[in-house]
Protein backbone atom coordinates (compact mmCIF):
# COMPACT_ATOMS: atom_id res chain seq x y z
CA UNK A 1 0.00 0.00 0.00
CA UNK A 2 1.15 3.58 0.45
CA UNK A 3 3.20 2.48 3.41
CA UNK A 4 5.25 5.27 4.91
CA UNK A 5 8.95 4.90 4.32
CA UNK A 6 8.43 2.76 1.24
CA UNK A 7 11.36 3.34 -1.09
CA UNK A 8 10.18 5.21 -4.18
CA UNK A 9 11.29 2.38 -6.43
CA UNK A 10 9.00 -0.01 -4.53
CA UNK A 11 5.80 2.00 -4.84
CA UNK A 12 3.33 0.06 -6.98
CA UNK A 13 2.92 1.25 -10.55
CA UNK A 14 -0.03 3.43 -11.50
CA UNK A 15 -2.82 1.96 -13.57
CA UNK A 16 -3.90 3.18 -17.01
CA UNK A 17 -7.05 2.57 -19.01
CA UNK A 18 -7.27 -0.51 -21.24
CA UNK A 19 -8.47 1.83 -24.00
CA UNK A 20 -10.67 0.78 -26.91
CA UNK A 21 -8.37 -1.85 -28.42
CA UNK A 22 -7.80 -4.30 -25.57
CA UNK A 23 -9.28 -7.18 -27.50
CA UNK A 24 -6.08 -7.33 -29.52
CA UNK A 25 -4.13 -8.33 -26.46
CA UNK A 26 -6.60 -9.63 -23.91
CA UNK A 27 -8.61 -12.19 -25.80
CA UNK A 28 -6.00 -14.80 -26.44
CA UNK A 29 -5.85 -17.72 -26.55
CA UNK A 30 -9.63 -17.18 -26.56
CA UNK A 31 -12.25 -15.52 -24.41
CA UNK A 32 -13.21 -17.67 -21.47
CA UNK A 33 -16.92 -17.61 -20.97
CA UNK A 34 -16.98 -21.18 -19.72
CA UNK A 35 -15.47 -20.94 -16.26
CA UNK A 36 -16.77 -24.41 -15.39
CA UNK A 37 -16.82 -26.96 -18.20
CA UNK A 38 -19.67 -29.49 -18.06
CA UNK A 39 -19.11 -32.12 -15.41
CA UNK A 40 -17.53 -29.84 -12.83
CA UNK A 41 -19.31 -30.54 -9.53
CA UNK A 42 -21.59 -27.81 -8.23
CA UNK A 43 -24.81 -25.94 -8.87
CA UNK A 44 -24.60 -24.77 -12.47
CA UNK A 45 -25.11 -21.08 -13.18
CA UNK A 46 -25.46 -18.98 -16.25
CA UNK A 47 -24.32 -15.54 -15.23
CA UNK A 48 -25.43 -12.66 -17.43
CA UNK A 49 -23.36 -9.55 -16.68
CA UNK A 50 -24.19 -6.11 -18.01
CA UNK A 51 -22.09 -2.97 -17.71
CA UNK A 52 -23.66 0.53 -17.75
CA UNK A 53 -22.35 4.07 -17.61
CA UNK A 54 -23.62 6.88 -15.40
CA UNK A 55 -26.55 7.59 -17.70
CA UNK A 56 -27.60 3.98 -17.89
CA UNK A 57 -26.17 3.36 -21.37
CA UNK A 58 -24.68 -0.09 -21.87
CA UNK A 59 -20.93 -0.25 -22.56
CA UNK A 60 -20.07 -2.21 -25.67
CA UNK A 61 -16.36 -1.90 -24.94
CA UNK A 62 -15.93 -3.21 -21.41
CA UNK A 63 -13.99 -6.23 -20.21
CA UNK A 64 -15.18 -8.33 -17.28
CA UNK A 65 -12.97 -10.77 -15.40
CA UNK A 66 -14.20 -13.27 -12.81
CA UNK A 67 -12.19 -15.12 -10.18
CA UNK A 68 -13.93 -17.66 -8.00
CA UNK A 69 -13.61 -20.68 -5.77
CA UNK A 70 -14.98 -24.11 -6.60
CA UNK A 71 -18.10 -25.63 -5.05
CA UNK A 72 -16.05 -26.67 -2.01
CA UNK A 73 -14.99 -23.09 -1.36
CA UNK A 74 -11.43 -23.80 -2.49
CA UNK A 75 -9.40 -21.65 -4.88
CA UNK A 76 -7.20 -23.23 -7.50
CA UNK A 77 -4.14 -21.45 -6.15
CA UNK A 78 -1.04 -22.56 -4.23
CA UNK A 79 -1.78 -20.22 -1.31
CA UNK A 80 -5.17 -21.77 -0.63
CA UNK A 81 -3.99 -24.37 1.89
CA UNK A 82 -7.41 -25.67 2.85
CA UNK A 83 -7.54 -29.45 2.83
CA UNK A 84 -10.21 -29.57 0.19
CA UNK A 85 -10.01 -31.00 -3.31
CA UNK A 86 -9.37 -28.90 -6.40
CA UNK A 87 -10.67 -29.95 -9.77
CA UNK A 88 -8.04 -29.62 -12.51
CA UNK A 89 -10.86 -28.91 -14.98
CA UNK A 90 -11.96 -25.90 -12.94
CA UNK A 91 -9.48 -23.04 -12.79
CA UNK A 92 -11.96 -20.45 -11.58
CA UNK A 93 -11.09 -17.71 -14.06
CA UNK A 94 -13.25 -16.18 -16.76
CA UNK A 95 -12.79 -13.17 -19.01
CA UNK A 96 -15.20 -11.72 -21.55
CA UNK A 97 -15.66 -8.48 -23.44
CA UNK A 98 -19.18 -7.07 -23.48
CA UNK A 99 -21.15 -7.26 -26.72
CA UNK A 100 -23.05 -4.47 -28.50
CA UNK A 101 -25.77 -4.64 -25.86
CA UNK A 102 -23.23 -4.28 -23.07
CA UNK A 103 -23.64 -7.91 -22.02
CA UNK A 104 -21.31 -10.81 -21.42
CA UNK A 105 -22.28 -14.28 -20.28
CA UNK A 106 -20.39 -16.77 -18.12
CA UNK A 107 -21.14 -20.44 -17.60
CA UNK A 108 -20.01 -21.53 -14.18
CA UNK A 109 -20.94 -23.12 -10.86
CA UNK A 110 -21.92 -21.48 -7.62
CA UNK A 111 -18.80 -21.19 -5.45
CA UNK A 112 -18.75 -22.64 -1.96
CA UNK A 113 -18.03 -20.56 1.12
CA UNK A 114 -14.40 -19.58 1.61
CA UNK A 115 -12.86 -18.73 4.99
CA UNK A 116 -13.40 -15.27 6.38
CA UNK A 117 -11.60 -13.41 9.12
CA UNK A 118 -14.16 -14.12 11.84
CA UNK A 119 -15.76 -17.35 12.92
CA UNK A 120 -18.02 -17.44 9.90
CA UNK A 121 -16.91 -18.31 6.41
CA UNK A 122 -17.76 -15.74 3.75
CA UNK A 123 -20.99 -16.01 1.80
CA UNK A 124 -20.68 -17.46 -1.70
CA UNK A 125 -19.25 -14.78 -3.97
CA UNK A 126 -17.23 -14.19 -7.11
CA UNK A 127 -14.62 -11.47 -7.39
CA UNK A 128 -14.97 -9.23 -10.40
CA UNK A 129 -12.69 -6.82 -12.28
CA UNK A 130 -14.18 -4.38 -14.76
CA UNK A 131 -12.07 -2.56 -17.34
CA UNK A 132 -13.06 -0.17 -20.13
CA UNK A 133 -12.04 2.82 -22.15
CA UNK A 134 -12.45 5.78 -19.83
CA UNK A 135 -11.96 3.61 -16.75
CA UNK A 136 -8.62 4.68 -15.31
CA UNK A 137 -8.15 1.79 -12.95
CA UNK A 138 -9.48 -1.73 -12.72
CA UNK A 139 -12.79 -1.53 -10.84
CA UNK A 140 -13.00 -4.34 -8.29
CA UNK A 141 -16.32 -5.62 -7.03
CA UNK A 142 -18.00 -8.84 -5.88
CA UNK A 143 -21.02 -10.81 -7.00
CA UNK A 144 -23.14 -12.32 -4.23
CA UNK A 145 -26.38 -14.24 -4.67
CA UNK A 146 -29.62 -12.58 -3.66
CA UNK A 147 -31.51 -14.58 -1.09
CA UNK A 148 -28.56 -16.66 0.13
CA UNK A 149 -28.92 -16.94 3.90
CA UNK A 150 -25.14 -16.70 4.33
CA UNK A 151 -25.23 -13.09 3.11
CA UNK A 152 -26.50 -12.07 6.55
CA UNK A 153 -23.25 -13.07 8.21
CA UNK A 154 -20.80 -12.04 5.50
CA UNK A 155 -18.12 -9.72 6.85
CA UNK A 156 -17.61 -7.87 3.55
CA UNK A 157 -21.31 -7.16 3.06
CA UNK A 158 -21.38 -5.95 6.66
CA UNK A 159 -18.92 -3.19 5.67
CA UNK A 160 -21.23 -2.00 2.90
CA UNK A 161 -24.02 0.47 3.77
CA UNK A 162 -27.29 -1.45 3.81
CA UNK A 163 -28.89 0.68 1.11
CA UNK A 164 -26.12 -0.21 -1.35
CA UNK A 165 -25.79 -3.93 -0.68
CA UNK A 166 -28.25 -4.79 -3.42
CA UNK A 167 -25.73 -3.49 -5.98
CA UNK A 168 -23.60 -6.54 -5.16
CA UNK A 169 -26.40 -9.07 -5.61
CA UNK A 170 -26.91 -11.24 -8.65
CA UNK A 171 -30.64 -11.73 -9.14
CA UNK A 172 -32.30 -14.90 -10.42
CA UNK A 173 -33.89 -14.39 -13.84
CA UNK A 174 -37.58 -15.29 -13.62
CA UNK A 175 -38.59 -18.25 -15.74
CA UNK A 176 -34.99 -19.24 -16.46
CA UNK A 177 -33.83 -21.61 -13.74
CA UNK A 178 -30.08 -21.39 -13.12
CA UNK A 179 -29.75 -18.02 -14.85
CA UNK A 180 -28.64 -15.05 -12.77
CA UNK A 181 -28.25 -11.46 -13.78
CA UNK A 182 -25.65 -9.03 -12.47
CA UNK A 183 -25.56 -5.37 -13.47
CA UNK A 184 -22.53 -3.18 -13.04
CA UNK A 185 -23.21 0.56 -12.93
CA UNK A 186 -19.91 2.41 -13.15
CA UNK A 187 -21.57 5.61 -12.00
CA UNK A 188 -25.00 7.19 -11.55
CA UNK A 189 -27.93 6.64 -9.19
CA UNK A 190 -27.47 2.89 -9.04
CA UNK A 191 -23.68 3.05 -8.80
CA UNK A 192 -22.23 -0.35 -7.92
CA UNK A 193 -20.15 -0.72 -4.78
CA UNK A 194 -16.49 -0.92 -5.74
CA UNK A 195 -13.73 -1.99 -3.41
CA UNK A 196 -10.27 -0.73 -2.68
CA UNK A 197 -8.31 -3.95 -2.65
CA UNK B 1 -12.46 10.80 -12.83
CA UNK B 2 -10.22 13.04 -14.92
CA UNK B 3 -12.38 15.44 -16.98
CA UNK B 4 -9.78 16.20 -19.68
CA UNK B 5 -10.07 12.49 -20.59
CA UNK B 6 -13.71 12.76 -21.59
CA UNK B 7 -15.13 9.24 -21.24
CA UNK B 8 -14.12 9.21 -17.56
CA UNK B 9 -17.05 11.57 -16.87
CA UNK B 10 -19.71 8.88 -17.22
CA UNK B 11 -17.55 5.92 -16.36
CA UNK B 12 -16.08 6.78 -12.97
CA UNK B 13 -17.70 6.12 -9.63
CA UNK B 14 -18.58 9.16 -7.52
CA UNK B 15 -18.82 7.32 -4.23
CA UNK B 16 -15.67 6.39 -2.34
CA UNK B 17 -14.27 2.88 -2.72
CA UNK B 18 -14.94 0.62 0.25
CA UNK B 19 -11.73 -0.67 1.78
CA UNK B 20 -11.63 -4.44 1.67
CA UNK B 21 -9.22 -6.20 4.03
CA UNK B 22 -7.62 -9.02 2.15
CA UNK B 23 -9.24 -12.41 2.41
CA UNK B 24 -8.43 -15.60 0.59
CA UNK B 25 -10.42 -14.20 -2.34
CA UNK B 26 -8.05 -11.24 -2.76
CA UNK B 27 -4.72 -12.99 -2.13
CA UNK B 28 -5.39 -15.67 -4.73
CA UNK B 29 -5.88 -15.22 -8.45
CA UNK B 30 -5.49 -17.01 -11.75
CA UNK B 31 -1.98 -18.43 -11.86
CA UNK B 32 -2.63 -21.62 -13.82
CA UNK B 33 -4.05 -22.38 -17.21
CA UNK B 34 -2.88 -19.44 -19.24
CA UNK B 35 -2.69 -21.75 -22.19
CA UNK B 36 0.28 -22.74 -24.22
CA UNK B 37 2.65 -19.92 -24.85
CA UNK B 38 4.37 -20.39 -28.15
CA UNK B 39 7.87 -19.39 -29.08
CA UNK B 40 6.77 -16.38 -31.10
CA UNK B 41 4.30 -15.08 -28.54
CA UNK B 42 6.91 -12.74 -27.07
CA UNK B 43 8.37 -11.83 -30.46
CA UNK B 44 5.86 -9.66 -32.31
CA UNK B 45 8.20 -9.41 -35.29
CA UNK B 46 7.99 -13.14 -36.05
CA UNK B 47 4.27 -13.82 -36.04
CA UNK B 48 3.81 -13.59 -39.82
CA UNK B 49 5.59 -14.72 -42.97
CA UNK B 50 7.29 -11.38 -43.45
CA UNK B 51 8.75 -8.86 -41.08
CA UNK B 52 6.80 -5.84 -39.87
CA UNK B 53 7.97 -2.38 -40.85
CA UNK B 54 9.38 -0.14 -38.15
CA UNK B 55 12.15 0.23 -35.67
CA UNK B 56 12.86 -3.15 -34.04
CA UNK B 57 13.09 -2.95 -30.24
CA UNK B 58 13.58 -5.21 -27.24
CA UNK B 59 11.52 -4.46 -24.14
CA UNK B 60 12.67 -6.23 -21.04
CA UNK B 61 12.49 -5.87 -17.29
CA UNK B 62 11.65 -7.45 -13.99
CA UNK B 63 8.32 -7.73 -12.23
CA UNK B 64 8.57 -7.30 -8.46
CA UNK B 65 6.07 -6.62 -5.69
CA UNK B 66 6.24 -3.68 -3.33
CA UNK B 67 8.32 -5.70 -0.89
CA UNK B 68 10.95 -6.04 -3.60
CA UNK B 69 10.22 -9.71 -4.17
CA UNK B 70 10.34 -11.11 -7.69
CA UNK B 71 7.00 -12.18 -9.18
CA UNK B 72 7.86 -15.38 -11.07
CA UNK B 73 5.76 -17.23 -13.66
CA UNK B 74 3.24 -14.47 -14.00
CA UNK B 75 1.42 -13.77 -17.24
CA UNK B 76 2.19 -10.52 -19.06
CA UNK B 77 0.08 -9.57 -22.05
CA UNK B 78 0.87 -6.62 -24.29
CA UNK B 79 -0.85 -4.95 -27.22
CA UNK B 80 0.08 -2.02 -29.40
CA UNK B 81 -0.39 -0.27 -32.72
CA UNK B 82 2.02 -0.67 -35.61
CA UNK B 83 4.85 1.67 -36.57
CA UNK B 84 2.39 3.86 -38.48
CA UNK B 85 0.13 4.32 -35.44
CA UNK B 86 -2.67 1.96 -36.51
CA UNK B 87 -4.21 -0.85 -34.45
CA UNK B 88 -5.42 -4.04 -36.06
CA UNK B 89 -8.90 -3.48 -34.65
CA UNK B 90 -12.19 -2.74 -36.38
CA UNK B 91 -12.88 0.47 -34.46
CA UNK B 92 -9.52 2.05 -35.37
CA UNK B 93 -10.24 4.35 -38.32
CA UNK B 94 -6.96 6.28 -38.30
CA UNK B 95 -5.89 6.99 -41.89
CA UNK B 96 -2.62 5.11 -41.54
CA UNK B 97 -1.80 1.77 -43.16
CA UNK B 98 -2.19 -1.61 -41.53
CA UNK B 99 0.90 -3.78 -41.68
CA UNK B 100 0.11 -7.28 -42.97
CA UNK B 101 3.06 -8.57 -40.96
CA UNK B 102 2.06 -7.13 -37.61
CA UNK B 103 -0.75 -8.16 -35.25
CA UNK B 104 0.41 -6.17 -32.25
CA UNK B 105 -0.25 -8.72 -29.50
CA UNK B 106 2.25 -10.52 -27.29
CA UNK B 107 2.23 -12.65 -24.19
CA UNK B 108 4.85 -14.23 -21.97
CA UNK B 109 5.42 -15.62 -18.50
CA UNK B 110 8.07 -14.10 -16.25
CA UNK B 111 10.93 -16.44 -15.41
CA UNK B 112 11.95 -17.59 -11.93
CA UNK B 113 13.47 -14.17 -11.18
CA UNK B 114 10.48 -12.24 -12.47
CA UNK B 115 12.21 -11.27 -15.73
CA UNK B 116 10.53 -10.96 -19.09
CA UNK B 117 11.52 -10.14 -22.68
CA UNK B 118 9.60 -8.93 -25.70
CA UNK B 119 10.83 -8.18 -29.20
CA UNK B 120 8.57 -5.87 -31.16
CA UNK B 121 8.63 -2.70 -33.23
CA UNK B 122 8.31 0.78 -31.82
CA UNK B 123 4.64 1.81 -32.00
CA UNK B 124 3.73 5.09 -33.68
CA UNK B 125 1.79 7.99 -32.21
CA UNK B 126 -1.89 8.12 -33.18
CA UNK B 127 -4.75 10.63 -33.13
CA UNK B 128 -7.80 9.84 -30.98
CA UNK B 129 -10.38 12.64 -31.17
CA UNK B 130 -10.67 13.24 -27.43
CA UNK B 131 -10.19 16.95 -28.13
CA UNK B 132 -9.02 18.95 -31.17
CA UNK B 133 -5.70 17.62 -32.48
CA UNK B 134 -5.43 14.95 -29.79
CA UNK B 135 -2.51 12.54 -30.23
CA UNK B 136 -1.43 9.71 -28.00
CA UNK B 137 2.28 9.47 -27.22
CA UNK B 138 3.77 6.17 -28.43
CA UNK B 139 2.93 3.45 -25.91
CA UNK B 140 2.55 -0.27 -25.37
CA UNK B 141 -0.38 -1.56 -23.28
CA UNK B 142 0.66 -3.94 -20.49
CA UNK B 143 -1.56 -6.35 -18.53
CA UNK B 144 -0.29 -8.30 -15.51
CA UNK B 145 -2.01 -10.74 -13.18
CA UNK B 146 0.64 -11.10 -10.51
CA UNK B 147 -0.26 -14.00 -8.25
CA UNK B 148 -3.36 -12.51 -6.65
CA UNK B 149 -6.58 -10.66 -7.44
CA UNK B 150 -5.28 -7.65 -5.50
CA UNK B 151 -2.20 -7.42 -7.75
CA UNK B 152 -4.03 -7.18 -11.06
CA UNK B 153 -2.63 -4.29 -13.09
CA UNK B 154 -3.30 -2.89 -16.55
CA UNK B 155 -1.12 0.01 -17.53
CA UNK B 156 0.77 1.57 -20.45
CA UNK B 157 4.48 1.88 -21.12
CA UNK B 158 5.80 5.04 -22.75
CA UNK B 159 9.09 5.93 -24.44
CA UNK B 160 11.66 8.47 -23.24
CA UNK B 161 11.42 12.14 -24.27
CA UNK B 162 8.10 11.96 -26.09
CA UNK B 163 7.07 15.51 -27.06
CA UNK B 164 3.40 14.56 -26.67
CA UNK B 165 3.53 13.96 -22.90
CA UNK B 166 2.33 17.43 -21.86
CA UNK B 167 -0.72 17.15 -24.14
CA UNK B 168 -1.93 13.64 -23.32
CA UNK B 169 -4.84 13.43 -20.84
CA UNK B 170 -4.37 9.68 -20.37
CA UNK B 171 -0.74 10.00 -19.33
CA UNK B 172 -1.64 13.01 -17.20
CA UNK B 173 -4.59 11.29 -15.55
CA UNK B 174 -1.97 10.07 -13.07
CA UNK B 175 -1.82 13.09 -10.77
CA UNK B 176 1.64 12.53 -9.31
CA UNK B 177 4.43 13.46 -11.69
CA UNK B 178 6.89 10.99 -10.18
CA UNK B 179 4.38 8.16 -10.52
CA UNK B 180 3.67 9.16 -14.12
CA UNK B 181 7.32 9.11 -15.05
CA UNK B 182 7.68 5.56 -13.85
CA UNK B 183 5.63 4.48 -16.85
CA UNK B 184 8.40 5.71 -19.14
CA UNK B 185 10.84 2.95 -20.05
CA UNK B 186 14.57 3.61 -20.14
CA UNK B 187 16.82 3.22 -23.13
CA UNK B 188 19.59 0.81 -22.25
CA UNK B 189 22.70 0.05 -24.24
CA UNK B 190 23.06 -3.27 -22.39
CA UNK B 191 19.74 -4.44 -23.81
CA UNK B 192 20.54 -3.09 -27.25
CA UNK B 193 21.58 -5.84 -29.63
CA UNK B 194 24.31 -4.91 -32.13
CA UNK B 195 23.05 -4.73 -35.71
CA UNK B 196 19.58 -5.78 -34.53
CA UNK B 197 17.44 -3.85 -32.03
CA UNK B 198 17.33 -0.97 -29.57
CA UNK B 199 16.80 -2.05 -25.97
CA UNK B 200 14.43 -0.54 -23.43
CA UNK B 201 14.11 -1.49 -19.77
CA UNK B 202 10.72 -1.45 -18.07
CA UNK B 203 10.73 -2.82 -14.52
CA UNK B 204 7.25 -3.13 -13.06
CA UNK B 205 6.18 -2.97 -9.41
CA UNK B 206 2.92 -4.65 -8.42
CA UNK B 207 1.25 -3.95 -5.13
CA UNK B 208 2.02 -6.55 -2.50
CA UNK B 209 -0.36 -8.81 -0.72
CA UNK B 210 -1.03 -8.33 2.93
CA UNK B 211 -0.01 -11.94 3.32
CA UNK B 212 -2.41 -14.80 3.72
CA UNK B 213 -4.59 -13.18 6.35
CA UNK B 214 -5.87 -16.26 8.05
CA UNK B 215 -4.96 -19.86 7.82
CA UNK B 216 -7.71 -22.33 7.23
CA UNK B 217 -8.93 -24.24 10.21
CA UNK B 218 -8.10 -27.82 9.51
FE1 LIG C 1 -3.29 2.61 -27.19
Amino acid sequence: MKAKGKKPELIPFPSQTVGPYFQIGLSRPEPTSQIAPPGVPGERLKLVCSVFDGQGWPLNDALVEIWQANANGKYHHPDDRQKKPVDPAFLGFGRMATNNEGICVFETIKPGRVPGPGKNPQAPHLTVSVFARGVLKRMATRIYFAGDAANEEDFVLARVPKARRNTLMAQPVPGEPGTWRFDVHLSGKQETVFFDV
Amino acid sequence: MYPPYKPTLLRSPRKPLIVLPHTLSEVTGPVYGHGDISETDNDLTRQHDGEPLGERITVSGRVIDDNGRAVPNTLIEIWQCNAAGRYRHHVDRHAAPLDPNFSGAGRTLTDGQGRYFFTTIKPGAYPWQNHPNAWRPAHIHFSLFGTAFCQRLVTQMYFPDDPLFPFDPIFNSIPDEKARKRLICKFEMDLTKPEWSLGFRFDIVLRGREGTPFESKR
